[in-house]
C-alpha cells in the first residue's frame, strides 16, 4: 500500500480515527495543537477545543465513563492543568479507552519551560508511549486505546516537538468502529470516595505489575542487536539520533517508557560491553537503568534542550565530522508583533503610564521586547492576574499595577484570578485583550469569540456581564488601535478606587482579510524624531539619513503611527502607489 | 545508499512551510524514504524559521548539524548567513538577494548587516530575485516556488513531478503562476550555474 507523507501530529489523529475514538477534545498549545484540527476533518468522530486541559480532561474521562474512547490533547505544561483529573483517573481506570496526547518541548521553541511529561506519568501511575516517527505515532495511538481498555487505565502517549512537526511516511489502515459500551453505575470504581479510592489502590499495583510483564514482550520495546561492543537505551526521537549518529551500535529501543520493563534491560544490559542511555529531557531512564545495577557510560550530552545526529556521534569520540563555524555578528531575528497588530497600540499607551505589567501567555508576551518593553512577568496561563494581586500586596511599587491577559488564556485561567481579586477587596485593574481569537496558535475558536472548532457559531462569551457578575466595579471596552482614548481609559481606572476590567477590543491583525490602504512619510514634514519607530512595527525604519520610511508592502494601515507623530508627516497613500515625497 | 539534506532557511510569513512540503512530496513520489522538520509556534511571528528536507533510501533523523546539507535554499540573505553553518564544504547555496531587516535594526538597536552578498557571494552563491520573478509569474506571493524552481536545478527529480505537485499544493486559482515561477526560478539558476 502507498505510503502517505504526515506529520506526526496528522498521524496521531489518523491513528485515533482508525481506532475508532468517538471524541476528541482538548486546549491548543504548540506543538500539540494539529492532532484536534486534523482529528475534526475526519467523518464520525466529534471534536471540541475546551477552555483548558483540565476540563478536556474531565469532558474525555466523562466519555470514558459513558462507554466510548476518547483522546485528550494539550502540550506539556497542559498537564500540569490536567493533572488534577489524571491523577485520580489512574485510580479509577476507564470504560471506553482513554488517551492523553501530551507534547512536550525539548529546546523551547514555543514554551516557557521544558518539563517531562515522564514524570507525572511515574506521579499519577498511567503508562507512556513514545513514538519517534509518524508511523509510529499512529500505530502506538492504536496500542494506547488498546492497552487502555485492556488494563483498565488512561495512557499517555508523549510526542516532542520533532515528532509531532517532522513529516515521515505512514501506511494508513482502516477505521475499526468500536460498540459504545452500555453504561453500568459502578460506585466503587467511579467514586473516589477515600474507601473506594483504597480498594481501586490496590488495584492500580497490581496493574503495574501487569504492565510490567507486558512490556518485557511488547513489540513497542525492540531490541536490535549490531556491534555489541556497545548497547545504546534509547526512546523516541532520540533513537533517530542514534541510529544516523552510532549507526553499528546495539540499541533497546523502549516504546512503552512507563512502566519500564526490567528484564529486558538487564537482558540486554547483559548482551553488550558497554551501555549507555540517551534520552532527551530528564534522566528518567538512566536513573532507572542505574537503579538496576547496570554501570553506564557517562557520555556528557547535555543534560537539556535537543540532541542530534552530531552530539551523540561525538560523545562516542566519532572525529573528523566537517565543521563549518558560525557566522558572528548578525542581527538576531526574534519573533514580533505583526504590522497592524491591536497588541501594540495597548502596550504602547501602558508606556506611557508608566505601569507595571504582570503578563500572561500568548502572543502579546512579544510586547515584551524592545522596544515596546511592555512587560515585568510571565509565568504561566492565568498568572497574570494573581500576581498583579500579589505584587500590588507586597506594598513596594508605587506606579500602576495591571495585570494583562487574552481573550483565550482569560477564559483557560483567568476567570478564579478576577474572582479572588474581587473577594480579596482589590482595586486593582486588569486589562483583557480581546483580539476575537487564540491567536498564537493559529487561531483557535474559543469561548469568547463564539468559533467552534468546525468554524461552526458557538455561543459569544459576553465578556463585560462575566466581569461585573465577578465582582468588576468599573468594566470599560476600548479600541486598542485608538491610542489617546485607550491612553486616557487606563489613566482613569487605574487611578480608581475600584477593581477595574478594561476588556482592549480589536481583532487580531491576521483575521483582516482586506488590508487598508497603507501610510506612507512625507520626507519634508519627518522630523526624525523617531516617534514612530518605538511602535516597533516592522513596517517602520529609519532609512540613511535618520529619517522615518515606512514599507508600503508591509504595511496594512492600522493607522497607529499616524496618531504617535506630531508632525503630521504619516499620510495614506493608494495600495501600490510608488511613494515619492509631498503630499 | 546516501542520504541527501536540503536546508531551507527564511523568515516566518516568508511560505518556506509550503515549499518544504512541495520539496518533500517531490521526493516521496520519486520513491524515495523522506523525512521533514520544521517548527510552528511563535517563530512563525516574523522570527527566523528553517525547514529540513531529508530524502534516500531510509532516513533516520529529521534534524541536521552543522557541516551535512547538501542545499541550502536561503529566502533572504541574513538568514542565509546565518544558517551557512548547515552547508558541507561543496554544497548548494541558492540565495534570494533579499534583505529583510529584523526589528532590532529597525529599530537602531542592532546595525544593519553590511557585506552579506560579497561574503555569500565568495562561498559559492547563486543569487536570484525571487520577488521580482513572481510577480513576473502573475503572482507576487509565488516568490517561494520561484525558489523551488532553483532548487530544483540541482536535485535529481523529474521537472513533471515537481509541476504536477505544485499543482495538488498550492491553491487552485494559482496554479498557472506558480507553474511560471516555478519554471522562472528553475531558468535563472540554470543561468547562474552557468556563470560559476
Amino acid at each position: 500500500m502507498a505510503r502517505t507523507l504526515m506529520s506526526g501530529n496528522e498521524a496521531v489523529a489518523r491513528g485515533a480515527w482508525e481506532a475508532g475514538v468517538a471524541i476528541g477534545v482538548g486546549y491548543p498549545g504548540t506543538p500539540s495543537t494539529e492532532v484536534l484540527e486534523n482529528l475534526v476533518k475526519y467523518d464520525g468522530v466529534r471534536c471540541e477545543w475546551a477552555p483548558n486541559e483540565k476540563v478536556a480532561a474531565e469532558v474525555a474521562g466523562g466519555v470514558s465513563l459513558g462507554g466510548a474512547r476518547a483522546i485528550v490533547t494539550m502540550k506539556h505544561v497542559g498537564l500540569n492543568v490536567a493533572a488534577d483529573a489524571l491523577y485520580s483517573q489512574s485510580y479509577t481506570g476507564v470504560t471506553g479507552g482513554l488517551v492523553y496526547l501530551v507534547a512536550d518541548d525539548p529546546g523551547m521553541h514555543s514554551s516557557q519551560n521544558e518539563q517531562d511529561t515522564r514524570n507525572h506519568a511515574v506521579g499519577s501511575r498511567v503508562p507512556v508511549l513514545e513514538p519517534s516517527d509518524s508511523q509510529e505515532a499512529l500505530t502506538f495511538v492504536k496500542r494506547a486505546f488498546e492497552l487502555s481498555e485492556r488494563f483498565d487505565v488512561p495512557v499517555i502517549v508523549r510526542m516532542t516537538t520533532r515528532v509531532s512537526h517532522g513529516k515521515s511516511l505512514v501506511e494508513q489502515g482502516e477505521r475499526h468502529d468500536v460498540a459504545v459500551r452500555p453504561y453500568q453505575r459502578d460506585v466503587r470504581k467511579n467514586v473516589m470516595l477515600p474507601g473506594n479510592a483504597r480498594l481501586r489502590q490496590r488495584q492500580v499495583n497490581a496493574r503495574e505489575t501487569e504492565l510490567v510483564a507486558y512490556g518485557a514482550a511488547a513489540e513497542e520495546n525492540r531490541v536490535e542487536y549490531r556491534d555489541t561492543s556497545l548497547g545504546v537505551i534509547t526512546s523516541g526521537i532520540a533513537y533517530q539520533y542514534v541510529r544516523e549518529g552510532l549507526p553499528d551500535a546495539s540499541t533497546l529501543k523502549l516504546g512503552l517508557t512507563v512502566p519500564l520493563p526490567d528484564d529486558l534491560i538487564l537482558e540486554f544490559a547483559s548482551k553488550v560491553d558497554r551501555v549507555v542511555v540517551i534520552e532527551e529531557l530528564d534522566p528518567y531512564l538512566s536513573l532507572r537503568v542505574k537503579a538496576l545495577g547496570i554501570p553506564l557510560v557517562e557520555h556528557g550530552l547535555p543534560r537539556s534542550g535537543e540532541l542530534s545526529p552530531r552530539l551523540v556521534a561525538e560523545a562516542f569520540g566519532s572525529g573528523a565530522l566537517p565543521v563549518r563555524d558560525e557566522v558572528q555578528g548578525l542581527p538576531p531575528r526574534p519573533p514580533l508583533l505583526c504590522p497592524g497588530c491591536p497588541h501594540r497600540g495597548l502596550f504602547y499607551s501602558l508606556g506611557k503610564i508608566r505601569a507595571v505589567v504582570t503578563g500572561d501567555i500568548g502572543c502579546y508576551t512579544l510586547a515584551s521586547l524592545a522596544p515596546l518593553s511592555g512587560m515585568d512577568s510571565c509565568v504561566c496561563m492565568g498568572a497574570s492576574i494573581g500576581m498583579a494581586h500579589g505584587v500590588d500586596l507586597a506594598g513596594s511599587v508605587e506606579r500602576p499595577i495591571v495585570a494583562v491577559i487574552g481573550d483565550s488564556t482569560f477564559a483557560h485561567s483567568g476567570i478564579t484570578g478576577l474572582l479572588h481579586m474581587a473577594y480579596a477587596g482589590s482595586t486593582g485593574t486588569v486589562i483583557i485583550l480581546d483580539n476575537r481569537t487564540t491567536a498564537m496558535t493559529g487561531h483557535q475558536g474559543n469561548p469568547v469569540n463564539g468559533v467552534f472548532i468546525d468554524g461552526s457559531a458557538a455561543p459569544e462569551l459576553d465578556l463585560e456581564a462575566l466581569s461585573r457578575a465577578v465582582g468588576a466595579v468599573s468594566v470599560r471596552i476600548v479600541d486598542p488601535h485608538e491610542l489617546d482614548a485607550t491612553l486616557a481609559v487606563l489613566r482613569e481606572e487605574t487611578a480608581a478606587q475600584h477593581l477595574s476590567v478594561i476588556i482592549a477590543k480589536a481583532p487580531c491583525a491576521l483575521l483582516i482579510k482586506e488590508a487598508k490602504d497603507p501610510y506612507a512619510i512625507d520626507e519634508e514634514l519627518c522630523t526624525k524624531c523617531g516617534a514612530c519607530i518605538r511602535l516597533g512595527c516592522p513596517a517602520i525604519s529609519r532609512d540613511d539619513t535618520g529619517r522615518a520610511v515606512i514599507d508600503t508592502a508591509t504595511c496594512v494601515g492600522c493607522g497607529q503611527c499616524v496618531q504617535v507623530c506630531r508632525f503630521d508627516a504619516v499620510v495614506r497613500v493608494g495600495p501600490s502607489c510608488d511613494f515619492g515625497g509631498g503630499r | 545508499m546516501s542520504i541527501t539534506t536540503v536546508v531551507l532557511a527564511g523568515v516566518g510569513g516568508q511560505g518556506t512551510i509550503l515549499a518544504g512540503d512541495v520539496l518533500a512530496k517531490v521526493a516521496v513520489a520519486e520513491g524515495h524514504d523522506v523525512k521533514l522538520s520544521e517548527v510552528h509556534g511563535m517563530a512563525q511571528r516574523g522570527g527566523s524559521v528553517e525547514t529540513f528536507v531529508r530524502f534516500g533510501a531510509q532516513v533516520f533523523s529529521p534534524v541536521v548539524d552543522q557541516g551535512v546539507a547538501d542545499h541550502l535554499i536561503a529566502f533572504e540573505m541574513t538568514e542565509a548567513t546565518r544558517t551557512l553553518r548547515y552547508l558541507r564544504p561543496g554544497g548548494t547555496l541558492v540565495v534570494n538577494r533579499r534583505v529583510m531587516a529584523s526589528l532590532p535594526v529597525l529599530i537602531g538597536d542592532v546595525p544593519a548587516p553590511d557585506g552579506l552578498e560579497a561574503a555569500l557571494s565568495s562561498e559559492g552563491a547563486i543569487f536570484l530575485d525571487a520577488e521580482a520573478l513572481a510577480c513576473e509569474a502573475g503572482s507576487p506571493r509565488s516568490a517561494n516556488i520561484v525558489l523551488m524552481g532553483a532548487a530544483s536545478y540541482g536535485l535529481p527529480f523529474d521537472t513533471t513531478t515537481w509541476e504536477r505537485v505544485i499543482g495538488e499544493r498550492v491553491p487552485p486559482k494559482t496554479v498557472e503562476a506558480n507553474l511560471r515561477a516555478f519554471h522562472l526560478g528553475r531558468d535563472a539558476c540554470a543561468e547562474g550555474a552557468c556563470v560559476l
